[in-house]
């Protein structure tokens, strides 16, 4: 198991962007395409490399005005970056 | 008729022209018969048109992209649109000042393709000396900062190096290692007697992947692709005909896949003529495979044809006649026996030095009067 990075950001083969065809965000990378759901999508353009994950957390619950995302923004944070999309 | 999507892939093929010679190269053999190709501004329109379907990656390939002098200035129009831009290249032709001028037209990542990890073989698959300039683009490439994917077609003459090819990969510092056994199209299907592995090599070199894979973990990512003829299913053949793939060649063709061409009766919508949304939406050719009532048996009825379509519509046509009956890669094929036949072949004729057919202008004009 890997420990959860500090600071989370993008690996910079990634890119994240709108697509309005598709009306999703979607992760580009070499040769391939990941359609991100919404929370996907919300949690990874909070990755910039200067907020913490609590305050991340904390941004999220404020932009959703809701309590204790705290468990799913850390899983998905931590297979994200198994994935090699955050470092 | 299954829910029309937009195309996600925009692959263009800027030239045939190509400084190598590779037996295994999967254009067309008769692309010398097409010398013709786009200019600046129709190749820039295309790329309009794609970025307005919905197309989001988009692919720079060939022969060498880098044949085109233009190809910072669609690199940097592609950037600009939003696509995300892969070029898809040899490296010759790669020098400094032409990294630099990509770097600056907004070009994403660079896959480059060795033959082999020794330079005897690289120079001899490709009929070229370029082992060591290969060596020192791969250089220039890390030291510019690109995402780089390393890709090695696999074969019979270089399945049994593939350790020393992942050494290479890791020395290199590439971020993707394609591992990318040869399918069998265009210049491979020619010369496929002599390319042809046999099973204990390809298990051998699937272990030593294994392994390897275990070692290193995130640090390089092993890509393996599966020769088909070895298989039990087909491979889902460009995620289905027309569904995501949208290829355009050096003359303007519109193709649902780069091999699309070999299929005898279809005819290709061009560029010059037609709309890229009419294209991909309405023509004839981008229709004829999409969802499943062209199928025949066993496809028809087969409860995996949603998973792999039927495999590959040319690889069907090269190997049973008809682009429409089930890829033979798929043991429920009639014809899935013949392929063990064609492996066993291979094998029998290796011993007997048939010559292999090298990519060059030469052989694709004499091929193109058959």
């Amino acid at each position: 198991m890997q420990t959860l990075i500090e600071r989370p950001r993008l690996a910079r083969m990634f890119r994240l962007q709108w697509e309005p065809v598709q009306q999703a965000h979607v992760l580009l990378y070499p040769e391939g395409m990941v359609k991100l759901n919404l929370s996907a999508a919300e949690i990874l353009l909070r990755c910039d490399g200067i907020h913490a994950v609590a305050q991340i957390v904390t941004q999220l619950e404020m932009a959703f005005s809701t309590q204790g995302l705290e468990a799913e923004v850390y899983a998905f944070i931590v297979d994200a970056r198994e994935r090699g999309w955050l470092v | 008729m299954s829910e029309r999507a937009p195309p996600l892939w925009l692959l263009a093929e800027l030239t045939y022209r190509c400084p190598l010679h590779c037996v295994f190269c999967y254009n067309p053999v008769d692309y010398a018969a097409r010398p013709q190709e786009l200019t600046t501004a129709q190749w820039i329109d295309v790329l309009r048109q794609g970025r307005q379907l919905g197309a989001a990656q988009l692919g720079f390939s060939g022969g060498e992209p880098l044949m085109r002098d233009d190809l910072a200035l669609l690199v940097a129009e592609g950037h600009r649109l939003g696509y995300y831009t892969n070029l898809i290249t040899s490296g010759v032709g790669l020098n400094e000042a032409r990294l630099v001028a990509l770097k600056e037209a907004g070009l994403d990542h660079i896959q480059l393709s060795f033959q082999d990890s020794s330079r005897e073989m690289n120079d001899f698959l490709s009929s070229t000396k370029t082992f060591g300039l290969k060596l020192k683009v791969a250089e220039l490439i890390k030291r510019y900062d690109y995402p780089m994917v390393l890709n090695v077609v696999l074969h019979r003459y270089n399945l049994d190096h593939v350790e020393r090819i992942i050494e290479m990969a890791l020395a290199m510092g590439v971020d993707y290692l394609e591992l990318a056994n040869t399918q069998y199209y265009g210049w491979g299907l020619l010369n496929r007697a002599q390319l042809m592995p046999t099973l204990a090599q390809l298990r051998k070199a699937e272990s030593v992947v294994e392994a390897w894979r275990a070692k290193v973990g995130a640090r390089l990512r092993i890509l393996f692709v599966v020769p088909d003829y070895f298989e039990e299913r087909p491979k889902a053949c460009m995620n289905g005909w027309g569904a995501v793939f949208l290829a355009v060649a050096a003359d303007g063709a519109a193709l649902p896949c780069h091999a699309a061409r070999t299929i005898p009766d279809m005819v290709f919508p061009n560029v010059t003529q037609s709309g890229l949304r009419d294209i991909w939406y309405d023509s004839e050719a981008f229709n004829r495979f999409r969802g499943d009532a062209w199928m025949k048996e066993p496809c028809q009825s087969c409860p995996e044809k949603e998973r792999d379509f039927g495999g590959c519509r040319c690889q069907a046509l090269a190997l049973t006649g008809a682009a429409e009956n089930a890829d033979p890669a798929c043991a429920k094929s009639p014809h899935h026996v013949e392929l063990r036949a064609i492996v066993r072949a291979a094998h029998a004729t290796q011993g007997a030095s048939q010559p292999m057919v090298f990519r060059s202008d030469a052989n694709s004009r004499k091929l193109s009067r058959r």
